[in-house]
């Protein structure tokens, strides 16, 4: 083996090795803020897995909106309401966990049938885009999926306006979902300190 | 437009001298630019902290540090060997795989960043084809480690300081990534080299400056505000804050959040003299003094001169910059943090967006001065 493969190998075992282990990790932990960060790292590393396939523009997008956005907003949201509270016990939980784990066994059946399969035409590096790929992407978005571009902003500005709505629920003099009289004190209630003792 | 010093083609060739392969050569120089740059990175951090120790003290009429050196110039040097001897202090309630991850993350993308920044044609360690995207995209790395150190110090100051940064850099960074998407319209390209080259035809004349003022202001007031420089220091408000999500932080690991800002600052700065300010250009072509010098423009003294002269520009410029935000930060208040919200969203992005719809019709109407 050359040394470029070797690398190459020894990036992709790395990077699929942090994916598994981290996407278990964001499931299985307890603590909900060592999740965030290690859906960070899930994250990073698939950005990482796209560099290897040659897709630095994806690798980067990836970075920019599911770290530097999604990411930051979750850890964001849950350090602003870092309540410590006990959850309380379910009592059927044995069951609710056997259909969970069923549902999450047959996906995974799902996607390892697709894999085997799927015939997966597979590019020699010689004909790769690389760097090109902006301008494709970008040709792409602009001609046959000009639709799904165009749907997918006006889902984002549907979300936007929801969440203003949600948001300045003081301007409403009605409340949106019961349709009483919005109780104003209510809205500008006392928040509890926002790091409560630990334990 | 491909001329220029190739140090790793005769580097390569060098090694091969000695009856090298190419693979080994290449693996021999692939560490050699990178430890370049760290160095060239951590000088320049203390230069710059000696320069704001002698601003400030010029901008408040002391003298500043004296005796440590001529001028002081070994201070910072002084400040370095003070923080790696200094005790390595976890607080006991404190959470030890987050406080020490912390710093990392936000040391670790800036330093990542400066794989883009050219010097010249080829004195880069990378020109990658996505290039100032890159540095878009790692800079949004940095506030995960800012809430992950507010969050593991277990300090109210700390997390609001964390949460301050958070939100802070989430808001400049879309100006900011617009009004760099301004420049990408007119250059074609996202490499930083292309950038350059699109501003070299007419020297100073054909800088971005001039024709993305707006842009250029939009993207300063953004680094300023990313880099949490004064006026918009609010993460680390003293008064209010103690020192935001650094209060927890001694030793090596506060050092390496204080280089991380330096190290900020140095690549903003070199980052807006790429983008707007012609790079490594010199403000007289150098096509038209290798005709007045009657030499062709591959003469091995032109490449030379070529060469050391876009160092020159780049660090110069970069530095006029760095002195533009050090004599703003000993000079202006800061603002509150409402001011500051509103400041970039309800000023700076319309401004930008704006900016951007503009130079997309000036393209389509004078291609041959918007990049066609």
């Amino acid at each position: 083996m050359s040394i470029a493969i070797t690398t190459q190998f020894i990036c992709f075992t790395v990077l699929s090795l942090v994916v598994i282990i981290g996407a278990l990790g964001v499931v299985f932990l307890e603590s909900i803020v060592y999740s965030a960060f290690l859906l960070g790292g899930v994250f990073m590393s698939v950005a990482g897995l796209y560099l290897l396939l040659n897709a630095s523009f994806v690798a980067a997008a990836q970075v920019l909106v599911y770290v530097g956005a999604v990411n930051v907003l979750i850890i964001f949201a849950i350090m602003l309401v870092n309540k410590k509270e006990d959850l309380k016990p379910i009592n059927d939980i044995k069951s609710r966990r056997v259909i969970s784990t069923s549902i999450c066994l047959t996906l995974l059946s799902l996607l390892i049938r697709v894999d085997l399969t799927n015939v997966w035409s597979l590019s020699s590096p010689q004909n790769s885009i690389g760097e090109e790929s902006t301008i494709r992407i970008g040709e792409h978005l602009f001609s046959d999926y000009l639709l799904p571009f165009e749907v997918a902003s006006v889902l984002l500005l549907m979300a936007m306006i929801g969440a203003i709505v949600l948001a300045r629920r003081d301007v409403m003099s009605k409340d949106i979902s019961t349709g009483l009289p919005v109780d104003q004190e209510l809205i500008e209630k006392s928040s509890e300190p926002l790091l409560t003792n630990k334990n | 437009m491909e001329y220029g010093l190739d140090l790793e083609y005769s580097f390569n060739e060098f090694l091969k001298g000695f009856g090298l392969s190419s693979e080994i050569a290449h693996i021999i120089w692939l560490p050699l630019p990178m430890l370049l740059v760290l160095v060239a990175a951590v000088v320049g951090v203390l230069v710059t902290v000696w320069l704001e120790r002698k601003i400030s003290a010029a901008a408040q009429q002391r003298i500043g540090p004296e005796y440590a050196g001529a001028l002081g110039v070994l201070q910072p040097i002084a400040d370095g060997l003070k923080l790696l001897v200094k005790e390595d202090i976890i607080p006991a309630k404190a959470d030890g795989i987050l406080f020490t991850a912390g710093p990392i993350l936000v040391l670790v993308p800036v330093i990542l960043s400066w794989l883009i920044v050219p010097f010249g044609q080829n004195l880069l360690i990378s020109n990658v084809g996505i290039g100032i995207f890159l540095w878009i995209a790692l800079s949004s790395i940095q506030p995960i480690g800012l809430l992950m150190s507010g969050y593991a110090s277990n300090n109210k100051y700390s997390l609001l300081g964390g949460l301050r940064a958070a939100a802070q850099s989430i808001s400049y960074e879309i100006p900011l990534a617009l009004s760099v998407l301004a420049i990408v319209l007119m250059t074609n390209s996202l490499s930083t080299v292309d950038i350059v080259n699109q501003q070299s035809g007419a020297g100073i004349l054909s800088w971005n400056i001039w024709r993305q003022p707006v842009g250029f202001i939009v993207f300063w007031i953004c680094a300023l505000a990313e880099c949490e420089r004064l006026p918009f220091d609010l993460p680390e408000a003293e008064e209010e804050l103690v020192a935001g999500y650094q209060t927890e932080y001694a030793g090596m690991k506060f050092a390496l959040f204080y280089l991380g800002s330096y190290i900020n600052l140095i690549l903003s700065a070199l980052l807006v003299s790429i983008l707007y300010l012609g790079g490594w250009g010199f403000p007289i072509p150098v096509e038209l003094i290798a005709k007045f010098l009657n030499l062709p423009i591959n003469a091995p003294f032109i490449e030379v001169f070529t060469a050391s002269i876009g160092i020159v520009m780049t660090v110069l410029k970069a530095y006029l910059l760095v002195f533009i935000a050090i004599l703003l930060r000993w000079t202006t208040p800061r603002v509150r943090i409402d001011q500051l919200l509103d400041l970039g969203w309800k000023f700076l992005l319309p401004i930008s967006l704006a900016n951007l719809l503009i130079t997309a019709g000036l393209k389509l109407a004078f291609p041959q001065f918007f990049g066609g």
